[in-house]
């Protein structure tokens, strides 16, 4: 689109890494290739998507405008970009940052590109990325040969790839790490990237590494290769190496990664990732992208099996100088501060507004003399014009010393203290003085569905309100509230796939849909007590969905029973398990309640949306009266029983946990089946048998984005029914029952869409 | 100079009223996406209040974005036109203005806006988003400036007008102008 896109090429040959400027003229030549029709769609989506270039909301040229679905005639029509995704509709652009590192140079480009190409906002997420929305395609070889020329690839940042390699943040200047994971992080990411070993994968990889066991920072928990520091005494010598953990991951059923090897060598660690990618390009799952990641390979083999064929792999791997060759950069690897270090002098002075911004953004680094500083940005967004002054202000106070969280903020190192009232003072003035860092109030959240293709409720809607609430309420929400409920972290997903984290908050909420009164409500799952510190420790459920209009009545809800009934300083995990999940479900049960439209039709849009609600833009669903009301009534006491079978899992009966959960599936799909007036036999195996023919075999079932996965899930549950559970299988069980009831509920809602279904 | 992809930002007059929601501009944007209301192919609508000093609501659309914009603390509505466009500097000039004025007309007009929020047509200003084309120097505004006092001369009519340029080469090329008069001409062109 960008008239100036024919001279980006010439103008920096020389500026850009040959390989990077080589790569470009690639992908510029496929671009060409695809508008002649010479590329097939598919095979030119996942080569955007390897260059980070991803879909967004209505590519594929129809939206719900609130009153009908219209068609977007874009010019280039029929023109795609990959299956059902026009050519001119806006993209966004995922830009990696390995281990979150930045400088100033590359925060200013950012800036340019957010401006011109984009909205004027750059997104973080929350795996240390970059985003930018609403960009065409044609502006994607020169947006990014101006990153290749501030040394930034896109390469691999999408698509079934190895991931942004995510580091803790804090990484080289924390008080408890056990070393600087930094380098480390660094020489992964680049021996990985575009390695020909991680270009047959079924699905994407993600690789994180934290300096320490017991933090939150880097979540290794969470991801298919989690890398913890430690050190080890060997012939008398202090050695490095790492623990290593395997298999984990969020998305619809979260897996807690499992360890691996205790104590990987430095010499021994690009290798083993080496092997470990073989393996999963050689045996996972590649038809079925449902159960393709790693974690589904490693349940299905066993950790030991997994171990003895990478084991077996690495045996076999031809050697490679850039194994060790990286440690010479260990070696010499030293991140410098601008300034000598000195003590914060407080005085009468300071800015206003400076002490409560330290109390919650201010932290000691382990080197005395200096801080690193936390700049929150709301929802993860920052202006060009701020990423600018950023950069003017990183000059000014520290050198190439910028990292992104996994919180969706940026961090300032080696700040001299003396230096901490002028640095707020510079922040103040670009408005990027937000305090409250890793308070309740900074809240995470994924797109969801304001770009997001596969969103289902307002997440960053939701969390806009929440703030703007929490600021209103207390002037200060930082300062004013209780210690307890100020260190609680809300994370919010937009849909079940988990891109908020929502599974590792203490409050953690994901978009669902729920009909009533024969309309499409947007809803949230609520989830309790999941854990956020030692690296995503512990992950929490469901225990029922509120309509998006009541969540931030939920949160009050809860952070009031939990500042009311909190005994001798106890977590908000333990307070969760000590009172139940059933308590906590009634403490909303009034909440989960929907007027009828003509009362408040306010809870049929959702928040920072005028239009009236839809799944899909599938407009409003006509079903009512006799027939809509038992499968209402039906899939609620699905719900029940899901619910019921967390409270077994959580009395440690797993066998019964298992059985309910299962139970429950049988249930929605008999309440499909009896919604649609099917004959059948009421036993699970006619049951089974009929959903298979009504409603998979004619993908009715099927969700848009994940297709049939729900529905295997039940079809897996009942091949299982009655096996040997513990503790991991069971809580997957309860996960995939109420995603399957999920799935129940969208079915539904698509049927009332098209009466003639019903 | 080939004038592409021209911004043009009106301001708000006067400081807005305390108790201004940007969230009117929300089912605005909505409605005039049903109604189609602009010439541009209008897709969705962004809400930025979060962000301080931001881009405030955006209605995105495919040729051009329309905003109700807090860029630089002002208040303002910002037309960003992102699709080549033909004609002369004059006349993309030319288009991108009426287009925002177009624009902060129709939102004066809004119920969720009537007599709260008004737009000086006299105080606005330029940028040209992209930096290849339109490098932030003096040699650029030395090339424009015909095609700037020929539009606006036209525009302001006898009143006269004020440019304001600041060649700060990370920023886009920015011209700041303001009308000495109460606002556009009668002789007002296209």
């Amino acid at each position: 689109m960008k008239a100036s896109n024919s001279l980006w090429r010439e103008q920096l040959i020389g500026r850009m890494p040959p390989h990077l400027a080589k790569e470009l003229d690639i992908f510029e030549n496929e671009m060409a290739l695809k508008k002649q029709g010479k590329i097939d769609d598919k095979i030119f989506a996942e080569t955007r998507l390897r260059r980070g270039s991803y879909g967004q909301r209505y590519d594929n040229g129809e939206r719900y405008d609130g009153h009908e679905t219209r068609k977007l005639p874009y010019p280039a029509s029929p023109l795609t970009k990959g299956p059902n995704t026009l050519w001119d509709a806006p993209g966004m652009q995922r830009i990696k940052i390995p281990f979150g590192g930045l400088n100033a140079e590359q925060l200013e480009t950012l800036a340019e590109l957010a401006e011109e190409y984009s909205d004027n906002i750059a997104h973080i997420t929350t795996r240390q990325d970059v985003q930018l929305h609403f960009v065409h395609i044609e502006d994607v070889p020169s947006l990014q040969r101006r990153l290749a020329a501030v040394n930034i690839t896109a390469r691999e940042a999408c698509g079934n790839t190895v991931r942004n390699v995510t580091a803790c943040p804090y990484a080289g200047v924390c008080q408890g790490e056990t070393f600087d994971v930094t380098p480390y992080s660094k020489a992964t990411a680049y021996y990985l990237l575009g390695h020909p070993d991680t270009q047959n994968f079924g699905r994407k990889f993600k690789i994180a590494f934290s300096g320490c066991r017991d933090s939150a920072c880097a979540l290794v928990r969470i991801h298919d290769i989690g890398v913890i520091a430690v050190t080890r005494e060997v012939d008398g010598r202090t050695r490095r190496g790492f623990e290593m953990y395997v298999g984990g991951g969020l998305g619809t059923v979260p897996y807690q990664a499992k360890p691996f090897e205790e104590f990987v060598t430095e010499e021994e660690l690009l290798p083993l990732c080496q092997a470990i990618c073989r393996v999963f390009a050689r045996l996972g799952e590649k038809k079925n992208r449902n159960t393709a990641r790693l974690k589904f390979l490693v349940v299905k083999l066993g950790m030991e099996e997994f171990k003895r064929l990478v084991r077996e792999e690495r045996a076999i791997l031809q050697p490679d100088a850039r194994w060790t060759n990286y440690l010479e950069d260990v070696a010499q690897y030293e991140e410098k501060p601008l300034k000598p270090p000195s003590l914060l002098q407080i005085s009468a002075a300071a800015p206003e507004g400076f002490e409560q911004w330290r109390k919650t953004n201010v932290y000691p680094q382990r080197q005395p003399g200096y801080a690193m500083v936390t700049v929150a940005l709301p929802l993860g967004d920052i202006t060009a014009d701020q990423l600018r002054k950023l950069a003017d202000l990183s000059r000014q106070f520290v050198k190439d010393t910028i990292r992104i969280t996994v919180e969706q903020n940026l961090v300032l190192r080696w700040v001299s203290e003396a230096d901490l009232p002028a640095l707020f003072a510079g922040l103040k003035q670009a408005r990027l003085d937000q305090p409250g860092a890793g308070t309740i109030a900074d809240i995470v959240a994924c797109p969801g569905t304001d770009t997001c293709k596969l969103g289902i409720s307002s997440s960053r809607g939701a969390a806009g309100e929440l703030r703007a609430r929490f600021a209103q309420r207390n002037g200060s929400p930082h300062e004013a509230m209780d210690e307890a409920i100020r260190g609680l972290r809300i994370k919010i997903s937009g849909c079940f796939n988990s891109c908020g984290q929502h599974h590792v908050a203490d409050l953690g909420f994901y978009g669902v849909n729920r009909n009533k009164n024969g309309y499409a409500v947007p809803h949230f799952q609520v989830l309790l007590g999941g854990q956020w510190t030692e690296n995503g420790g512990a992950y929490g459920l469901a225990i029922g969905a509120v309509p998006s209009k009541r969540l931030p009545e939920a949160v009050d809800r809860i952070t009031g029973r939990f500042l009311a009934g909190r005994q001798n300083g106890e977590s908000f995990q333990a307070f969760v398990r000590r009172i139940g999940k059933a308590e906590c479900k009634a403490m909303l049960d009034d909440l989960t309640q929907v007027p009828p439209h003509d009362v408040d039709p306010s809870f049929y849009t959702d928040w920072a949306d005028a239009r009236e609600y839809t799944l899909g833009d599938m407009g409003i669903g006509e079903c009512a009266g006799e027939i809509v009301a038992p499968i209402e009534f039906a899939l609620t006491a699905c719900e029940r029983e899901a619910f019921e079978a967390q409270l077994q899992l959580d009395k440690g009966d797993f066998a019964g946990a298992a059985r309910m959960a299962y139970e429950s599936m049988v249930h929605g799909a008999r309440a499909l089946l009896e919604c649609r007036v099917v004959p059948f036999e009421q036993t699970p195996d006619g049951i089974l048998d009929q959903f298979r023919t009504s409603f998979y075999d004619t993908q009715l079932f099927f969700d848009p984005f994940a297709g049939g996965k729900f529905a295997q899930y039940f079809f897996a549950a009942h091949e299982q029914s009655g096996a040997p559970q513990d503790a991991d299988s069971a809580h997957r069980l309860v996960e995939e029952a109420q995603l399957f009831i999920e799935g129940c509920h969208s079915c539904y809602g698509r049927m009332c869409a098209q009466p003639a279904l019903v | 100079m080939n004038l592409q992809h021209v911004n043009v930002k009106i301001f708000a007059e006067g400081p807005a009223p305390a108790d201004l929601d940007l969230a009117g501009a929300i089912p605005v944007f909505h409605r005039w996406i049903q109604g189609n209301v602009c010439e541009e192919l209008l897709i969705d609508v962004a809400d930025y209040r979060h962000v301080p000093a931001g881009p405030g609501v955006l209605l995105v659309g495919h040729e051009a974005n329309y905003s109700l914009d807090l860029a630089s603390d002002r208040l303002g509505l910002l037309y960003n036109r992102k699709a080549w466009r033909e004609g002369s500097p004059r006349e993309n000039l030319s288009q991108a203005f009426h287009a925002a004025l177009a624009a902060c007309r129709r939102l004066e007009e809004e119920p969720e806006f009537q007599g709260r929020l008004k737009f000086s047509a006299g105080d606005c200003e330029v940028i040209i988003n992209d930096r290849l084309l339109a490098p932030n120097t003096g040699a650029t505004w030395q090339a424009l400036k015909p095609a700037f006092e020929e539009f606006f001369g036209g525009l302001y009519g006898l009143a006269g007008f004020t440019f304001e340029h600041s060649p700060d080469p990370r920023e886009r090329f920015r011209v700041g102008v303001k009308a000495n008069g109460s606002g556009i001409s009668e002789r007002s062109p296209n």
